[in-house]
């Protein structure tokens, strides 16, 4: 079972290394990551996608919380979180394909950023489900690249994990 | 709503300074008189760690931490031990800390000399020793270049360290020792490595103590919930088959006397780990001796059969649970520990208390005698039970049929000569067992082990320490000849800085652990563990004249009459190291025994003879 955990952590020279080695170190597998800066000055969120029970999963998150640069780590309930990821897809096309594939890029609100005579470049975003069915409905064209960005996830309603810091 | 995975910390008090409070007055001292004095990166981490309140620091030095040892040179507050080999510096340190409490320091230089300070820096991040690794590091301008002993220690160290770091400046110098020495000795204590640039020691910046330490991530939680405590207390007070269950973590946290006074009130059995000899007196009647593989029947089948297991400060290592699925099936588990990662790792807690061992052990006192007002425990039948087993299963050993000395004999003589002020610290192995075993313990800290990480060798060093941090304590080592030969020659460093210490050599002649286990499961083939060290063969090295080119005094036992004499020479003799050979017979055994991967059910009293409840 996938689990989204979000974490606040200071920006410091291997915390990235700190924090993947965890995984790695303790067995767990993990499927999507996005780093990038908080609101605070000095802190980083980093979203985790891990694919773990729940046993294991509070093992990593209370290892993940020993490391001294782990300020705070939420896990986020699906029913209560935007959850949005990125894509690029490079698909082929020819004079045959090209307005069925603009069809199915309205149809996504997805948009073309690069146009050539034998290929486009789509850009998508949205949650897991949307994006992969997009790529469902392109695979038969032939894609020839795919760049994708980790989960980006954030609690709905007004409160921030990063108050609940200092909350305490 | 998100779930919320990190436990409340406690606000940390205005008055909780971050130095220790003794230190805490040469601390502002140090302020208003230095405020903006300026100091080398080397003067600084002088300065640091005298106001951190360190006396004593083991190292050996090299090109990228010279700039230090110019500094160190000079320091009257400081006694700096010169040792043999890195690995003696940070085995060193650990005894230093493992018998006083106080964080224990090592030095090294870039690249080879950090690495051999790996396997220490692990051995302290296993069994929570506070170790404050220092290491030098090529200039900052050279890194990531493969320059001339560049390794990446931080990143090799950070698995094994509760925290490291690399500084390159020198102004971060101050807060950067005060921040590893905060996060090595609180909480759960543990090794901190510190890698400090050649030019960050090279350069100047103003000097300002105490420095801000800003660790916003670090909050070890210390209070326990008070509910918690009092649902432990009533499960106390109704158990029928209750058990203490104490690891190293009371010794760590200093709890000796509440668990003292928990289990006096309470009557309930206790067992102490190999990590916790000593917590508890081994000659109080409640005392049921180590768990474990080579536990003592009565404390392996207390744990089997209980009702309710009291854990406090230990971990459910696989050497004490045997096969995790078959351990102590009947019990409900209080688990205190104040690493809230410990809890329900191994074993899920049915009562998790996560706190400093101290303070939870008094209240748990305090809530078991308001509970026991409204009921009466009744323990009788289980102490019964329990009487049976230790009269039916006491330790014990046979005299070995070849005639040579028996290393249990011994080793029980040593503890019984010295007695239970000395510290004793042993390799890894059987003479280990042996020495947690048959030496009787009455005071915390006076048992020193390498017990999560196993590093055969870390005898003599941490001897050495020991006897650094307690001068008038008789410090002994009980070595084996394999571990003996990994770091004896911390011995120089023994002899040259008047540390006599003393070191039984439980000669075997063999790798004895490996040996019993080829022994019995193995079919007998022993393959590459005879050491030739010992009874009937070229006794290469021959140990007494070892000792004797180190300037100790080397002394050969073979015969059970001599024993005491030699070790009653050996505790009369102070102005030198010394060096007991004990020729031992090589197929002496460690028993009682569980063999690994079975449940503690399967515990054997001795070879093929297994307690009897088994055919009742």
């Amino acid at each position: 079972m996938s689990h989204v955990l979000s974490m606040i952590v200071e920006d410091k020279p291997g915390l990235l290394t700190r924090v993947a080695g965890l995984f790695a170190r303790r067995g767990f597998n993990i499927e999507s990551l996005a780093v990038g800066k908080s609101e605070i000055p000095g802190l980083s969120r980093i979203t985790v996608v891990v694919d773990v029970e729940q046993g294991p999963l509070e093992q990593v998150t209370k290892q993940l919380n020993k490391l001294i640069n782990v300020l705070k780590i939420v896990e986020l309930d699906p029913s209560q979180t935007v959850e949005r990821e990125h894509l690029l897809i490079k698909v082929k096309v020819d004079n045959t394909t090209r307005s069925q594939i603009l069809e199915a890029t309205n149809l996504f609100r997805a948009r073309i950023v690069d146009v050539s005579t034998d290929a486009l470049v789509i850009e998508v975003t949205g949650d897991t489900a949307k994006t992969q069915a997009l790529l469902r409905v392109l695979e038969p064209y032939g894609i020839k690249e795919i760049a994708q960005s980790g989960l980006l996830a954030m609690g709905r309603g007004s409160k921030s994990i990063t108050e609940r810091i200092y909350k305490n | 709503m998100p779930t919320e995975s990190k436990p409340v910390p406690t606000k940390p008090k205005a008055t909780d300074s971050l130095v220790p409070p003794k230190k805490a007055a040469g601390a502002a001292k140090a302020t208003s008189t230095a405020k903006t004095e300026i100091l080398t990166g080397s003067g600084a981490i002088l300065r640091s760690l005298e106001n951190l309140g360190i006396k004593d620091v083991f190292g050996l030095p090299g090109g990228a931490i010279m700039p230090f040892y110019d500094e160190l040179m000079s320091s009257t507050n400081i006694r700096h031990i010169l040792v043999r080999h890195e690995q003696g510096a940070g085995h060193a340190a650990e005894g230093y800390a493992s018998s006083t409490g106080k964080i224990g320091v090592a030095i090294a230089t870039s690249g080879p000399g950090a690495t051999n300070l790996v396997t220490a820096i692990a051995d302290a991040h296993m069994d929570s020793v506070p170790l404050l690794a220092i290491t030098g590091q090529v200039f900052s301008t050279s890194m990531g270049t493969d320059a001339f002993q560049e390794v990446d220690i931080v990143g090799i160290a950070m698995p094994i360290t509760k925290h490291s770091f690399l500084v390159t400046r020198p102004e971060d110098i101050p807060a950067t020792l005060a921040a590893a020495y905060l996060i090595a000795t609180t909480g759960r204590p543990g090794p901190v490595l510190v890698d400090i640039t050649k030019d960050a020691q090279q350069n100047s910046a103003p000097f300002v103590w105490p420095p801000a330490i800003d660790l916003p991530g670090y909050r070890p939680v210390m209070k326990a919930h008070g509910k918690q405590v009092q649902a432990a207390a009533k499960l106390i007070a109704e158990a029928k088959r209750p058990v203490l269950y104490v690891g190293g973590g009371v010794i760590r946290a200093e709890a000796s006397e509440e668990l003292f006074a928990l289990a006096e009130k309470t009557g309930v059995p206790v067992v102490t780990t190999l990590m916790a000899r000593g917590a508890f007196p081994d000659s109080h009647e409640q005392h049921l001796g180590m768990p474990g593989m080579h536990g003592t029947v009565p404390a392996v089948l207390a744990l089997q059969e209980a009702d309710v297991l009291i854990v406090l400060g230990a971990r459910f290592d696989d050497r004490v649970t045997g096969k995790p699925s078959e351990f102590a099936p009947d019990a409900t588990v209080i688990h205190v520990d104040v690493d809230p990662a410990e809890i329900s790792k191994i074993r899920v807690a049915d009562v998790p208390i996560v706190g400093d061992a101290k303070d939870v052990i008094a209240d748990l006192t305090v809530a078991y005698a308001e509970t026991v007002k409204k009921t009466t425990p009744d323990i009788s039948a289980w102490w019964k039970r329990l009487n049976e087993l230790k009269a039916r299963f006491p330790l014990g050993y046979d005299e070995p049929e070849d005639g040579l000395l028996s290393p249990q004999y011994v080793i029980e003589r040593i503890g019984q000569i010295t007695g239970p002020e000395a510290i004793y610290a042993a390799g890894v192995g059987q003479h280990q067992m042996w020495a947690a075993q048959y030496i009787k313990y009455e005071r915390p800290n006076a048992w020193l082990n390498s017990g999560g990480a196993g590093t055969m060798g870390y005898g003599v060093p941490a001897a050495m320490g020991a006897k650094v941090a307690n001068p008038d304590r008789i410090v002994w080592a009980i070595d084996g000849d394999g571990c003996f030969q990994m770091t004896n020659q911390e011995l120089a460093t023994c002899t040259i800085n008047d540390i006599p210490i003393k070191v039984a050599v439980i000669n075997n002649s063999s790798l004895g652990m490996v040996r019993q286990w080829q022994t019995l499961f193995y079919n007998g083939r022993h393959s590459f563990t005879d050491l030739n060290t010992g009874h009937d063969t070229v006794m290469i090295p021959d140990f007494v004249k070892l000792a004797e080119a180190y300037g100790a005094l080397g002394i050969r036992v073979t015969k059970k009459e001599e024993v005491d004499a030699a070790i009653k020479l050996a505790n009369e003799t102070n102005d030198r190291p010394v060096v007991i050979d004990f020729i031992v017979s090589a197929d002496a055994m460690v028993w009682p025994m569980v063999p690994q991967g079975v449940g503690n059910s399967s515990v054997q009293y001795a070879r093929e003879k297994a307690p009897e409840w088994e055919e009742e």
